[in-house]
């Protein structure tokens, strides 16, 4: 079946993989990086992970345009803020920004996303807001089409009070487990980690990540061929 | 009697109200007009030095190429260009109106524009009118930040990318992309890439075709190639002009001048103002 061309005038959506992720002592927020339109990848690398201050970052699934325009206005009201309230804004007032122009314009939107960070008065805090601009505090959030393939496996695998490095390790393994059952998930994973000390942000590329069941690991693959010496000359 | 209608100012925006009306048309067995569309292959890559931006040079009304030749790498500032694909009219109007508000810009900052003001102009108008405003474009310029390069949809949606390639022969020429880029590509090298990926558009995609144009952005600098390649040389055309027959055959020719009659009036008024 040949992919139509009429599919590069469809919507550009984020198929998507997005979580958040609490732990002791901050959040940490994970995404792929595959932008389709239609059945054509548009950006294998792209970045759904925006910051919205210094301390709040934003997972954005669904519609590409949608998402990109509600996280700029969030990002201009929240630094409004800033400058009145005097003080870094709060987690729960960026998620409320959010939630209040997703719920307000619900019937234009097609965007969920999960708003997470760190704040001096409630410290890591995970808010999802799926399509129709519900608010939920949650101590993890899961969004986008390959969280169909998670919630039985965060049942059995998240547990209170986790570390850091097992927050990180849980989030990239979750993400690369979608990535393999989703097809509208992939490329790399990308984390950011929020807590009193700072932000960090994180880079999984493919190869990195582990091989689940029936998957084979890359053979002549781009990434050899590329970085392969050149080969040596004949000689007699 | 008075009116029981007020009769509004014209609001901005569509007017939808022939919708209906084409509507039955087109179930009577109207078809109607085909959109000019620029096929299009279009593609930019980072380079060393800065931006290197390429395109086909095809128009096409449906199945018809209504300009072999035509400019699909648009001037938005001195530093920033923009190739356009999907409809020819919403591509034009789009950049040239971004292009004077970024020139207003300009005179109200007095700097330099930035890739990123074109690209936030660009998008919010585009997702303002919901992807009714049919313009794919790929957004590249170097300004003091550095190079950026840039894809922007119909609806609005922006991604930044080191390779980028839109229109219909976009998977065509991302392909050449794919095996080939690298960081740090010279000027030549990225030449040359560019017009690979742009020639696999034309030779595998029906709807991009003719000739090459390539416009490179460094710093302070740019230079636009027009028909930089010609792959697609018209061979057979004549080179004589072409002469019709007369239609008409001439039995006399014969001048009559007119004679002319001029009045000399004596002692007349002084012309005033």
């Amino acid at each position: 079946m040949e992919p139509s061309l009429n599919d590069l005038n469809e919507p550009h959506s984020m198929g998507t993989t997005i979580i958040g992720v609490t732990y002791n002592g901050g959040v940490v927020l994970g995404a792929d990086s595959r932008t389709s339109t239609g059945m054509y990848v548009a950006n294998r690398a792209s970045d759904k992970i925006s910051q919205l201050t210094d301390n709040v970052y934003v997972c954005r699934s669904g519609s590409a345009a949608d998402s990109q325009v509600l996280s700029d206005y969030v990002r201009y009201f929240l630094h409004q803020h800033t400058i009145q309230l005097g003080q870094p804004a709060t987690v729960k007032v960026a998620a409320n920004l959010v939630r209040l122009i997703s719920y307000n314009n619900k019937n234009m939107l097609q965007t969920g996303l999960i708003v997470g960070g760190w704040d001096k008065y409630e410290g890591g805090k995970i808010y999802g807001i799926p399509l129709g601009g519900t608010i939920v505090e949650q101590p993890f959030a899961i969004g986008g089409s390959g969280s169909s393939y998670l919630y039985g496996f965060f049942d059995q695998a998240w547990k209170e009070g986790m570390t850091k490095e097992e927050a990180e390790q849980l989030v990239v393994k979750a993400v690369s487990l979608a990535i393999a059952r989703d097809g509208a998930s992939g490329g790399v994973v990308r984390t950011v980690t929020i807590n009193s000390e700072g932000v960090t942000r994180n880079f999984y590329p493919g190869d990195t990540l582990p091989l689940w069941h029936e998957e084979l690991p890359a053979q002549n693959s781009l990434l050899d061929i590329l970085s392969a010496p050149s080969p040596e000359p004949m000689s007699t | 009697m008075s009116k029981a209608t007020i009769d509004l100012p014209p609001k901005g925006g569509f007017s939808f109200d022939l919708c209906r009306r084409n509507d039955m048309l087109s179930k009577k067995g109207a078809r109607p007009p085909s959109y000019r569309k620029t096929g299009t292959t279009i593609v930019g890559i980072i380079f060393q030095d800065g931006v290197i931006l390429g395109a086909d040079t095809r128009a096409t009304e449906g199945p018809i190429v209504c300009d072999k030749n035509c400019e699909k790498i648009h001037y938005m500032a001195p530093n920033i260009y923009c190739c356009g694909a999907g409809t020819a009219a919403d591509t034009e109007a789009v950049t040239d109106m971004v292009s004077s508000q970024l020139q207003l810009h300009r005179y109200d900052t007095g700097r330099e524009s930035r890739v990123v003001t074109a690209l936030t102009f660009l998008k919010r108008h585009l997702f303002n009118y919901q992807g009714h405003v049919q313009a794919a474009l790929v957004l590249g310029g170097v300004d003091f930040t550095g190079p950026h390069l840039h894809t922007i949809y119909p609806h609005g949606s922006t991604d930044t990318l080191p390779f980028a390639t839109m229109g219909s022969g976009s998977l065509a020429a991302m392909s050449v992309f794919e095996s080939k880029y690298r960081e740090g590509l010279t000027k030549d090298e990225g030449i040359n890439l560019v017009s690979e990926a742009i020639c696999a558009g034309i030779f595998n995609d029906l709807g991009s075709g003719s000739n090459v144009d390539i416009c490179v952005i460094t710093k302070g600098h740019k230079e636009y190639l027009r028909n930089h390649l010609l792959p697609n040389a018209n061979v057979y055309a004549l080179k004589r002009e072409y002469t019709f027959p007369k239609k008409t055959e001439v039995l006399l020719t014969k001048i009559t001048p007119l004679r002319e009659k001029v009045e000399i009036i004596e002692g007349g008024d002084a012309m005033e103002e």
